[in-house]
């Protein structure tokens, strides 16, 4: 795809993304806002799963940190835009903190790490009733205005969710086209020729761990004004594993991925609702499906079908091979 | 005193049933090279497979548990290895440990909706009733759950040891390559070894759900704690996971006994952070040279 038509159609993306919620009720600003919300926690994530190659099972207790730490600042008087800088660095710390014992040992030992610290931070949340309010949790998070400017109604919040989206994923875009992202994408290409080259994998997988939990805690920063009621079990192991899911069935190590991804796993459930209980069955056993035939999730299905399509199109890295004839 | 003992042997109990689960994590990893993130659901299905033997086809409790038996062994071995691990083997081994997430989360959820969420008291192999030792109270359960498992473990390891088929699955698992050119058949070895992990995990199901009653969210700490236990001990060798399931529960009932009963769930991870940090390999594990 070219340079020009992919700005095009990011652009008219963004269009859409604009104009989407205009006439409509509260529920769909409501479903479209946590689209937003949970495509940047999946963002995070894919830089973990896509580019770095580790699974990691706490996005959801990185962006409870953000979460908890952007409300009990709000709920002191601080303004959003104060109380959510200090919840990425709590998340940066934390995500540093845990990823450097689990990355010292190859395999999937992040995973468990990581599965294990989700139920610590969903304990420690729950247990400690004088910081976080225990299972009743907290409430009264006010949405963020800056002057006279506020973003309290549904469909501002939605825009102001917008923005910082936006934001995000351009820093994120601008990461993974640095020397640093170059590296990332060394590492998933092939991590032995990546250390051979001079590439310190282990430095490298751990900074995109933690810059990866560093964007659950902005999701979670954003989740404390959208629902205004934050508790434990908003953060506990299931939401990590959807967050994960997101990932996977958009396509991990695609940009666009997690935006693809999370829209299906938050919008699926509206779809297949007839089906009541069995929702988490099907979806499941399609995951399980999609990944037997498409590895490379949804946006894999797209690049093949392109590939059917377009059989000639020489690969970008025989570009120049094609060129010598 | 009586109390620390009594502690000491009840941690033991559950700790072989944690080995048994661990072990299947080994013996998994070394069939697949892939971490079964499914294996605490692998082990709460058996015990519904008996449920519904029981209450509607109305067997005796030794019909039902064969059932059980030879269900997972369908379920959990062969279609397990058929449906789920040999399609996505070949994309890798992380795709593979997200499916098996996704398998976690199918085999609960379908056990929740096809059985109901409510948990469901579950018969015990053994006799019930209490007795006395050195001023502990121990229930016959817990003794006899602890003699069985070890049994398990030692039949186990003399048959990976001592015979032929074992020798040749022990092969295979270090290095498929080289078995295949001696002469092994690399692919019914590996089948052995999903189908043995799902007797495992039956005979696990079977053990802890009289304890924990029935439910269909048992899967979810169980598989945590079994593979915590498995790193502890050593993931590559099975007297390592046996050793980390019963250190495991030992220290899991006396942090809950003397420490703290709201962080109990918590100690896997200070284990598992402190392992890997000191000893990597595992307590008894040899470590793996890196692979290129």
């Amino acid at each position: 795809m070219g340079a020009r038509i992919r700005l095009i159609v990011i652009v008219a993306l963004v269009v859409l993304a604009i104009l989407a919620p205009l006439g409509q009720k509260g529920y769909v600003i409501y479903l479209l806002t946590s689209w937003l919300i949970f495509s940047i926690a999946s963002m995070g994530l894919n830089l973990t799963l896509g580019y770095a190659g580790q699974i990691s099972l706490a996005q959801a207790s990185f962006m409870g940190i953000g979460a908890y730490v952007t409300a009990l600042l709000t709920l002191k008087g601080w303004p959003w835009i104060g109380a959510m800088p200090l919840g990425l660095v709590a998340c940066f710390v934390v995500g540093l903190l845990l990823g450097y014992p689990a990355l010292r040992v190859k395999g999937h030992f992040l995973a468990f790490v990581t599965l294990a610290f989700n139920t610590l931070v969903f304990l420690v949340l729950r247990n400690e009733d004088w910081l976080t309010g225990g299972t009743y949790g907290l409430s009264g998070m006010p949405r963020p205005s800056f002057g006279s400017l506020s973003f309290m109604k549904p469909l501002y919040f939605y825009y102001f969710t917008l923005a910082v989206t936006v934001i995000a994923a351009l820093i994120l875009w601008g990461i993974v086209r640095s020397p640093w992202g170059r590296a990332f994408k060394a590492l998933r290409e092939n991590p032995v020729r990546a250390e051979s080259l001079g590439v310190d994998t282990r430095r490298i997988t751990l900074l995109a761990f933690a810059i990866g939990t560093t964007y659950g805690g902005l999701a979670g920063a954003l989740i404390t004004p959208l629902v205004q009621f934050i508790e434990p079990g908003s953060f506990g192991l299931v939401h990590s594993l959807r967050i994960l899911l997101m990932v996977v069935v958009g396509g991990s190590g695609y940009f666009f991925g997690p935006f693809v991804g999370t829209g299906v796993v938050i919008l699926l459930p509206e779809v297949l609702r007839f089906t009541q209980g069995y929702y988490l069955i099907i979806y499941s056993a399609l995951v399980i499906a999609m990944l037997a035939f498409f590895p490379k999730g949804l946006m894999g299905i797209g690049a093949w079908l392109r590939q059917r399509l377009r059989p000639r199109e020489a690969r970008r890295d025989l570009a120049e091979g094609v060129r010598l004839k | 005193m009586s109390q620390l003992l009594q502690v000491l042997l009840s941690g033991l109990a559950t700790g072989s049933i944690y080995a048994l689960v661990a072990i299947g994590f080994t013996l998994v990893w070394q069939a697949a090279q892939t971490v079964n993130f499914a294996q605490g659901e692998f082990v709460m299905l058996p015990a519904f497979f008996v449920l519904a033997g029981l209450h509607f086809f109305h067997m005796p409790l030794w019909a039902a548990l064969l059932l059980g038996v030879v269900a997972s062994v369908i379920v959990l071995g062969i279609l397990f290895k058929k449906l789920v691990v040999e399609p996505i083997l070949p994309s890798g081994g992380t795709s593979l440990v997200i499916a098996t997430i996704a398998l976690g989360i199918f085999l609960k959820e379908s056990v929740k909706e096809f059985y109901g969420a409510e948990a469901q008291s579950f018969p015990s192999m053994f006799p019930g009733g209490t007795f006395h030792f050195f001023g502990a109270v121990l229930s016959v359960q817990d003794i006899l759950d602890l003699v069985f498992s070890l049994c398990v473990v030692v039949l186990l390891t003399l048959f990976l040891n001592r015979t032929r088929t074992g020798r040749c699955m022990q092969a295979t698992a270090q290095n498929p390559a080289v078995a295949e050119i001696l002469g092994v058949n690399v692919k019914r070895m590996i089948l052995y070894t999903f189908l043995i992990n799902a007797v495992l995990a039956a005979l696990a199901s079977f053990l802890i759900t009289p304890v924990y009653l029935a439910k269909f969210s048992n899967g979810e700490t169980l598989g945590l704690i079994a593979f915590i236990a498995a790193i502890v001990g050593g993931f590559n060798q099975i007297r390592g996971a046996l050793a980390g399931g019963l250190l495991i529960g030992v220290l899991d009932n006396l942090t809950a006994t003397y420490v703290t009963a709201d962080y109990r769930a918590a100690l896997p991870l200070v284990l598992l952070i402190a392992i890997i940090l000191v000893r990597p390999q595992g307590l008894l594990g040899t470590s793996e040279g890196r692979s290129v």
